[in-house]
This record gives C-alpha cells, sequence and structure tokens, in this order.
C-alpha cells in the first residue's frame, strides 16, 4: 500500500509543481482562463484526451465490459465516434467565435442575458453529474485501497478535494491542463501495460483470448451461468434493451460535443487550425485507449471473473483487481494511483469549467451587464467560484455510496449535455432564423426533460431488495416511472424540438441582421481572440 | 503580459464589415465547399454509426455470429467504428487544407480593406 501512496505523492508533487510555475504564467483573464491561448495541438489533444479518459472511462467502462461483454464496449465505441461529430461541427467555429465559454457563440447574436443564465445553469448541471461520477470513482477506490491504513474515506476525499482547488485558484487553466496532460500519458501507459499482461497470460495467441472472452462463467440468481461475452444481449434485453441502446446512442455522440469541460479545451489554443488538429490527436489517443478498454474489460472477465470482481469492490473495481491478478500488489498499487490521479485531474478540469462559466456567464456577463468593475474581477470571482465547487462536491462525495458504476452516471451528464447544450450550440451556428427565445426554450426544455427522466430513470427509481449487497442503491424508493436507463432518445430530439417551435413563434430581426457576422467569424476567424 | 479590458462583440465589430464578407463570391464558394464535404461526412458517419446499437439492439441474433474463430460480428463491427472514425478525420484534415486555403485569401482581402494588421 505504500507503494500506492509514493506513486500518488510522487505524482501530487510534480502536479503542484506544475501549479507553481502555471501561477506566474498566469496573469489576466486570458492568461487564466484559457491558458493565453498558447497551447499546442498534440498538448490540447493530450489535454481533451485526459478529460475524457475519465475515472468513468477507466474505472466505469472496463467494468461494465467486464460484466456485460460487448453491450458494455457500446459506451466505449459511443465515446470515441462522439469526437468525429466535435471534429466536423464543433471544435473550429467554437474557437473562432468563442472566447471562455459555450455561451460566447450564443450571445453573439441573441439577447446575452437570459441566454448566458440559462447556459450558465445548464453548464452547472451537466458538470454536476459529471463530479458525481467521478466522486463515486474515488469513493471504490478508496474503500477497496486504504482499509486498514488508517485514511478514511472522507479523508481521502477531502484530500482530494483541497489538492484540485489548489491546482484550479493558483495554477488557472494553464496548470489544469498541464495536469491534465502528463495524467492522460501515465493513463495511457498503463492500460497498455494492463493490454500486453493479459495478452500475454494468453500466450498472445489472441485466439486463446477471445475463446475464453466467450465462455465466461459467473453466478446468476444461484446458479452458474456460461455466457458468450462477445454477443450482445448481456446488458440490454427485450423490452426496453434494445431501445435503450440506440438512446445511450444519442447521448454519447450528441452529448460529447456539449460537454463544458471539453469545449473550453478549444479556446486554449491559437487559432481553428491547431483546434482541428487538437482534435484528431485526441481521437488517435481516445480510440487507441478504448480498443485497450475491450482488452482489458474482456480479460478481467475472463482471467478474474464476474463473481470475484462483484464479491471485492464492484463493477469499477475490474481493471484495478485484474492488475493485482496479472501483475501483484505493487502494479495494483501503481494502477490505483494512476486512478487517483485521473480523478485529480479530470474532477479540476470539471471545476475550471463551471467557475468560469459562472464567472464570465453569470457574474460579469448577466448580473454586471458584461463590465468588468475593476481590472481582474473575472479572475477572482474564477477563483472563489473554484472554492466553492470543490466544497459541495466534497459534500457529494461523502454523502454518496461507492456502488453505482461510474460510467453510468458520467453517460447521465452527457445526456444533458446532448439535450441541452447541444442543440442549442448547433442551431446558433447554422440557423439564421434561431432567436432567443428559442436558445432559451432549448436549453431549459433539454435541461428539465433530461433530469428529469434520469430522475424517473431505473437508475435513480428503484426498490432495492435486502440482500443487494455490491448493487447500487436507489436514491427514490419506488417503482420507475420511466423505462429507459439513458434519455437521450427523447431529451435531445425534445431540445430540439423546443428550440425550433419557440423560435417560430416571434422573429427577432436583431438576431438574424447578426448572423452574418457570426457566420463569418464561426468559418474564418475574422475578428478572433490570438495567442497572447 | 498586461491585463486587457474585456471587449464585448459589440465593441469590437461595429467596422469590421461583416455584411460585405458574408455575401461576397469568396466567401460563398468556402461555405459551399465546406458543405460539399461536411454534409456527406456527417451524415454517413450518423448513418454508419447507429447501425451499430441499432443491430445490437434489434438483431442480437446476426450480430452473434462467429467471423474468425470466436469473435462476433457485433465486436468487428463495433470495432470497425474506430477505423471509419479514424478514416473520416484523416480525408476531413486533407479536405481542410483546401478550407484554409480559401479562408486565407478571405482574411487577406477584408485585412486590407479593413486597415487591420
Amino acid at each position: 500500500m505504500s507503494i500506492a501512496l509514493a506513486v500518488f505523492a510522487l505524482f501530487i508533487a510534480s502536479t503542484l509543481a506544475i501549479t507553481y510555475w502555471a501561477s506566474k504564467r498566469s496573469r489576466g483573464a486570458s492568461a487564466f482562463l484559457a491558458a493565453g491561448r498558447k497551447i499546442t495541438a498534440w498538448q490540447n489533444g493530450f489535454a481533451v484526451a485526459g478529460d475524457f479518459m475519465s475515472a468513468a472511462a477507466f474505472l466505469g467502462i472496463v467494468g461494465l465490459i467486464a460484466l456485460q461483454g460487448l453491450d458494455g464496449f457500446l459506451y466505449s465505441v459511443g465515446g470515441f465516434v462522439a469526437y468525429v461529430t466535435i471534429l466536423l461541427l464543433i471544435a473550429e467555429p467554437l474557437r473562432n467565435s468563442g472566447k471562455y465559454t459555450m455561451a460566447d457563440v450564443l450571445a453573439y447574436r441573441l439577447r446575452p442575458r437570459p441566454v448566458r443564465a440559462m447556459a450558465a445553469l445548464s453548464t452547472l448541471a451537466t458538470i454536476a453529474f459529471y463530479m458525481i461520477a467521478q466522486m463515486v470513482g474515488a469513493g471504490a477506490l478508496v474503500t477497496l485501497l486504504l482499509k486498514g491504513s488508517g485514511i478514511t474515506y472522507n479523508m481521502a476525499v477531502v484530500g482530494v478535494g483541497l489538492i484540485m482547488v489548489t491546482y484550479v485558484i493558483f495554477g488557472g487553466m494553464l496548470a489544469t491542463t498541464w495536469v491534465q496532460i502528463v495524467k492522460a500519458m501515465l493513463l495511457s501507459a498503463c492500460t497498455a501495460v494492463l493490454t500486453v499482461l493479459v495478452l500475454a497470460h494468453f500466450h498472445f495467441h489472441l485466439g486463446d483470448f477471445f475463446s475464453a472472452a466467450s465462455q465466461i462463467s459467473f453466478h446468476q440468481g444461484g446458479v452458474v451461468v456460461v455466457k458468450n461475452f462477445l454477443q450482445p444481449g448481456l446488458r440490454y434485453r427485450p423490452p426496453y434493451g434494445p431501445l435503450d441502446v440506440v438512446s445511450l446512442g444519442f447521448a454519447l455522440i450528441f452529448g460529447t460535443a456539449g460537454l463544458p469541460h471539453i469545449l473550453v479545451r478549444f479556446y486554449t489554443v491559437p487559432d481553428a487550425r491547431t483546434a482541428r488538429k487538437s482534435v484528431v490527436w485526441a481521437m488517435v489517443l481516445i480510440g487507441t485507449f478504448f480498443i485497450m478498454t475491450s482488452v482489458v474489460g474482456l480479460g478481467a472477465a475472463a482471467i478474474v471473473g464476474p463473481d470475484y470482481i462483484l464479491s471485492h469492490g464492484g463493477t469499477n473495481m475490474s481493471g484495478p483487481l485484474l492488475a493485482q491478478a496479472l501483475g501483484g500488489d505493487l502494479f495494483l498499487a501503481i494502477v490505483s494511483a494512476v486512478a487517483f490521479a485521473t480523478i485529480l485531474a479530470v474532477v479540476s478540469g470539471l471545476t475550471i469549467a463551471a467557475s468560469t462559466s459562472f464567472a464570465h456567464d453569470f457574474w460579469i456577463n448577466v448580473v454586471h451587464h458584461g463590465v468588468e468593475r475593476e481590472a481582474g474581477e473575472t479572475v477572482l470571482v474564477t477563483r472563489i467560484a473554484a472554492v466553492a465547487v470543490g466544497s459541495v462536491s466534497i459534500a457529494i462525495a461523502i454523502a454518496l455510496g461507492p456502488n453505482s458504476n461510474a460510467g453510468i452516471l458520467a453517460t447521465l451528464g452527457m445526456a444533458v449535455a446532448a439535450s441541452a447544450n447541444f442543440p442549442v450550440v448547433v442551431l446558433a451556428i447554422f440557423w439564421r432564423r434561431f432567436n432567443t427565445a428559442g436558445a432559451v426554450a432549448g436549453l431549459s426544455a433539454g435541461l428539465l426533460g433530461s433530469i428529469g427522466l434520469i430522475l424517473a430513470s431505473p437508475t435513480f427509481m428503484g426498490i432495492d431488495s435486502a440482500d443487494a449487497a455490491g448493487a447500487a442503491h436507489h436514491l427514490i424508493q419506488a417503482a420507475p416511472r420511466f423505462s429507459l436507463e439513458n434519455p437521450g432518445i427523447i431529451s435531445v430530439p425534445l431540445g430540439f424540438l423546443a428550440a425550433v417551435m419557440a423560435t417560430m413563434l416571434r422573429r427577432e430581426p436583431s438576431a438574424e441582421a447578426r448572423f452574418n457576422e457570426l457566420m463569418v467569424r464561426a468559418n474564418t476567424g475574422l475578428g478572433a481572440e490570438k495567442a497572447m | 503580459m498586461e491585463h486587457k479590458a474585456e471587449r464585448t462583440p459589440s465593441q469590437t465589430s461595429p467596422a469590421m464589415p461583416w455584411d460585405r464578407v458574408a455575401c461576397s463570391k469568396e466567401f460563398q464558394d468556402l461555405l459551399a465547399v465546406k458543405k460539399v464535404f461536411i454534409v456527406p461526412a456527417f451524415v454517413f458517419f450518423l448513418v454508419y454509426y447507429f447501425a451499430l446499437p441499432m443491430l445490437v439492439g434489434y438483431a442480437p441474433r446476426l450480430m452473434s455470429l462467429r467471423v474468425v474463430g470466436s469473435v462476433t460480428l457485433g465486436y468487428v463491427y463495433a470495432l470497425s467504428q474506430f477505423v471509419v472514425g479514424w478514416i473520416i478525420a484523416w480525408l476531413y484534415l486533407k479536405a481542410a487544407s483546401r478550407f484554409d486555403a480559401l479562408t486565407k485569401d478571405i482574411l487577406d482581402q477584408a485585412r486590407e480593406q479593413h486597415g487591420e494588421s
């Protein structure tokens, strides 16, 4: 266990050094909130990949594959292909026409105050779900690893929270970006080693590996069953399963393109060309990583086995348990320390995105009509907001149990992003007629619709049986009112529909008149803020 | 690195000839060239991707067919999404270098007329 702590301490020491270095360079809003717009393509690619390869991905998705095979792998596929949407539709227009947040793109043509207020609200809601997912992952790791080491779960969560807030308030976006880059490298390397160890276990005979994955035996309802993990149907069964898979697809491929902490990364590069190249870098890294998650997940199913996973920490622990089986306690320690580092890095990325949105969108532009009353107010408010966001996340993490699957929780955050943020950003960029009423209606309907359906879904509603050890607890003890786990298939069209219908009610000549400006900005970068 | 006062778009943009650029032939050409690549690429991507959850959900027998050894059609199709994603990205990078050339002409022209460096 001391090795895990040593690896983790090393990571913290080096990232705090980065923070110190960054703090001397982060003066002024553009430097603090957008890293001076000087991040290069490969750096931003690693940072974007780092933001996306979260605890939800490493712990959660590996766990889904280990317990549900091919159906779990669909999460990996959707997470990767989402970047095609970002590459083709979002990254370049966003960099060309915005400054710090997603709402900047909307505020060009629409009435800024109502639009920014709603956008800030939906940014915070999306991040809240994502943050809960990371914290649940942290909780699960701590419970497994620090048993008997004297460090309690609560102490660990408070520690993670404090370090994360330190990165953000002292180092700003520059520190957060470099923490993310370092972590992405560590996590990729770690997953690659794990993949090689799995294949080595089967003497590098791919045929043997896949044949083992096609006959996994485990206990189900008291009897031993043997299932083929390369076949569909382990997670998604009729009557609602098939529809749920499609619904998940909606959330993943449109939601990633609406995740605030990913979108802000495109403001840290000098221009749209760099933004584009950084998406391609991210696609190479994320694709390789997610292909490896299938080997690691199926490996965990074949080598460790679903029974052992469920009785030793639950789905989120499949990866670490596999590391222990293949590389002993030393490798378990390293993998766990890297998973911790991942949580720390992603949580700080989420915190700076939430704080920036609060300070830039809500405080400066909604409350104070777009005027900084004194120089540096945006940065100051962002710092204060970061402390608030950190405290709230610590409180949530302490209140939550470690048994919900982090991957599913993060996907719900994506459903909110896909339903509220994605429709209005796309319509603002591509539809001349779009107006303020449409944006506010789209954001509200997407937000309320997705959150309402999530609360009524089997993830939050359900009656726990008395012997449900190791299974997820339900927050609302009643039969679910909505049969799908993921609301995407209903809430994404709902967001679009509300935006379009409210737009059609009334014309807003000023919004239409300024469409030319947004179109020229988005497509050419004319007038865009440059690197400092 | 002096802190610059935040400026709202309306303060920076009044003199920029947005409408003239938007109506220029060069800009319209750029939009057309982009559309020719992006629309078919995105539609193809949506169809190719959504076929995966649909087939897995509604045709589990088909997706359980063994292709090589124990490897099923579903797993192969899922893996192929990564390859297709990378190919689209590579084609887009190539197409985008043409967009960049067209954009540069528009920017040069606008800045010449506007007097911005």
